[in-house]
């Protein structure tokens, strides 16, 4: 398996496009299983300039989430660096981890296991604004402007449990909350695959909007190559945890190099195909 | 349309059951031909999976069927349920007139139990005088004719992908041969390339007769466009528009049809091009919210 040609050059002309607000250099993640070592994550180096949106596409078990849990910090790297703000935060802890999270958020798949069942929507979202020390005047105001980001009202969520809410307007607060914490990366992982298609082009219209406006750096990691396509200035494809090709979203969807991508295009459903003889 | 299969007239259901009854399914009658698939599409909420479980007969509190009837094999089914006593008057039919194969299925196999284990609860379950061998050479014999590999068998749930799980649970829910399968959401968990797959397996199911027709539900246009003869939209409890797939996605009638089509993000030029002129500020893009669609 080995990257394309475009690969280098990719890289060397986004490190020319601006300050690296994160990066990755070398990642490997190693599980140990059943006595045998599961290669999860082989060698990934990824730059992320800021204001900028990468797509990471790949099949299920390509090593996508591993990679961000470690871009998040949650998982440590067996090996390899993490840096952001040209910082080295591979190995960063208490109160430094505490802040890295303050400007590195993440939305994950299952936003049902991202909430306390026993705990309104409104006191998950001021909690996690206590959390980040907002001014207690501020909170009401901006949890209102988030929700509204995603199409959603205080009336309608605030005073209910997780369970009373539909599984798109879960995910939709889990957004919501990631966007109060005005985070400078948002990684997001498969954050609208759960998501109707009218929803879904609205949260990605307003990714689109927050880096446009706010400068907001987004990782969005998805199997679906038609969202990457929407929203994403550059594409890296995963496969067996090896990024196998990479380039700007024109190289990588309608000139793709290697094998593995476009036999991940040629399963996308098609709108106007058909499978039935 | 194909000899008719199966037609179900007039079907209301509602949770709750109290003074604040909230109608999710509001009078909706549906055909479906023999050997044919029919897409039901629609957002979050417009009573798709509730009236699927209304079809499949599975209907509990909080939710009630307050009216409404299938017909099938020449029998009308009173699918109604207002009591416990309709609950056990429609047991005869689950698994082998109509068969469920409900959303996130796969997520519910047992951890500590291995494949062949479940295959014989679900033959079991309906029909208590199966033995394990029966079950087992029955479950083998599908997966030879679907080319799967048999030893998925000896398996546990964590040692199988996503994509087999789901077609493995396709498989054991059709065991029986159900007539008409409803199938909500099977390819909403999976990749793009394991849901080419569990489509496939679909198209190869019915083409075989192991079932005689499926409601396929999904709110995934791009993936019923691919499988179904047939669409219906609903929304709002109701169904807005019907007809055949070319013909609903070439020329859809209804402005929230039109909406829904319009808001599928393919990886194609026009969607790239959509994408850039939002991010320069100049966006007009497809979607809107949820209350100019009029979902609920």
């Amino acid at each position: 398996m080995s990257e394309s040609p475009q690969t280098q050059e990719t890289i060397t002309r986004s490190s020319a496009d601006g300050e690296m607000l994160l990066s990755c250099r070398n990642v490997t993640k190693e599980f140990s299983v059943a006595g045998s070592t599961v290669l999860a994550v082989d060698d990934v180096s990824l730059d992320f300039p800021e204001a900028s949106v990468l797509a990471v596409v790949g099949e299920s078990g390509s090593g996508k989430s591993t990679l961000a849990r470690m871009l998040l910090r949650l998982m440590p790297v067996t090996s390899g660096t993490i840096s952001f703000r040209g910082q080295d935060v591979t190995s960063l802890s208490g109160a430094g981890l505490r802040e890295y999270w303050t400007e590195v958020q993440a939305v994950f798949q299952d936003p049902f296991a991202s909430f306390n069942q026993f705990f309104t929507v409104g006191s998950l979202l001021r909690r996690s604004l206590s959390l980040a020390k907002i001014p207690a005047d501020q909170v009401e105001a901006l949890i209102e402007e988030c929700l509204g980001y995603v199409d959603l009202t205080p009336a309608q969520t605030l005073g209910k449990f997780p369970h009373q809410l539909s599984g798109g307007q879960r995910q939709r607060v889990m957004i919501a909350r990631a966007l109060m914490m005005r985070p400078k990366v948002l990684l997001a992982d498969e954050a609208t695959s759960m998501l109707d298609a009218t929803l879904r082009v609205n949260v990605l219209n307003v990714l689109h909007d927050l880096r446009s406006e706010l400068g907001l750096t987004v990782l969005f990691i998805t199997h679906d190559i038609g969202q990457a396509c929407y929203l994403a200035d550059r594409v890296a494809v995963m496969e067996r945890g090896r990024v196998v090709e990479r380039g700007t979203t024109e190289e990588v969807i309608f000139s793709p190099q290697g094998e593995y991508t476009r036999r991940l295009l040629s399963d996308v459903p098609d709108l106007r195909g058909s499978l039935k003889r | 349309m194909s000899e008719l299969l199966a037609r179900a007239t007039n079907i209301r259901c509602v949770y709750g059951g109290g003074e604040k009854d909230f109608t999710a399914v509001d009078g909706v009658s549906v055909e479906l031909g023999e050997g044919e698939i029919l897409g039901l599409a629609g957002e979050s909420g417009c009573g798709k999976t509730t009236l699927g479980n209304a079809l499949a007969m599975i209907a509990t509190p909080p939710l009630y069927v307050l009216s409404g009837s299938l017909e099938i094999d020449g029998e009308s089914i009173d699918l109604s349920t207002l009591s416990v006593a309709d609950l056990k008057r429609h047991r005869p039919y689950r698994g082998r007139t109509v068969s469920m194969l409900p959303q996130g299925a796969m997520n519910s196999i047992s951890p500590t139990l291995r494949i062949r284990s479940l295959v014989h609860d679900v033959m079991r379950a309906h029909d208590p005088r199966v033995t394990k061998s029966e079950a087992l050479d029955l479950a083998r014999d599908r997966l030879k004719m679907l080319d799967m590999p048999v030893r998925v068998l000896d398996s546990y749930a964590h040692q199988l992908s996503g994509g087999m799980k789901q077609r493995l649970i396709t498989v054991i829910s059709t065991l029986q041969n159900p007539r008409l399968l409803i199938a909500d959401e099977p390819t909403s968990a999976l990749d793009v390339s394991s849901q080419r797959m569990l489509v496939e397996m679909l198209l190869a199911m019915v083409e075989q007769r192991i079932m005689s027709g499926v409601v396929f539900v999904t709110h995934d246009l791009p993936v019923l466009s691919q499988v179904s003869d047939r669409l219906a939209i609903m929304n709002a409890g109701r169904i807005i528009e019907t007809g055949p797939t070319r013909q609903l996605v070439e020329h859809p009638q209804h402005d929230y049809t039109r909406t829904l089509l319009s808001s599928v993000l393919d990886p194609s030029r026009e969607t790239r091009q959509r994408g850039r002129e939002r991010s320069a500020g100049r966006g007009a893009a497809a979607a809107t919210s949820s209350e100019e669609v009029g979902t609920r």
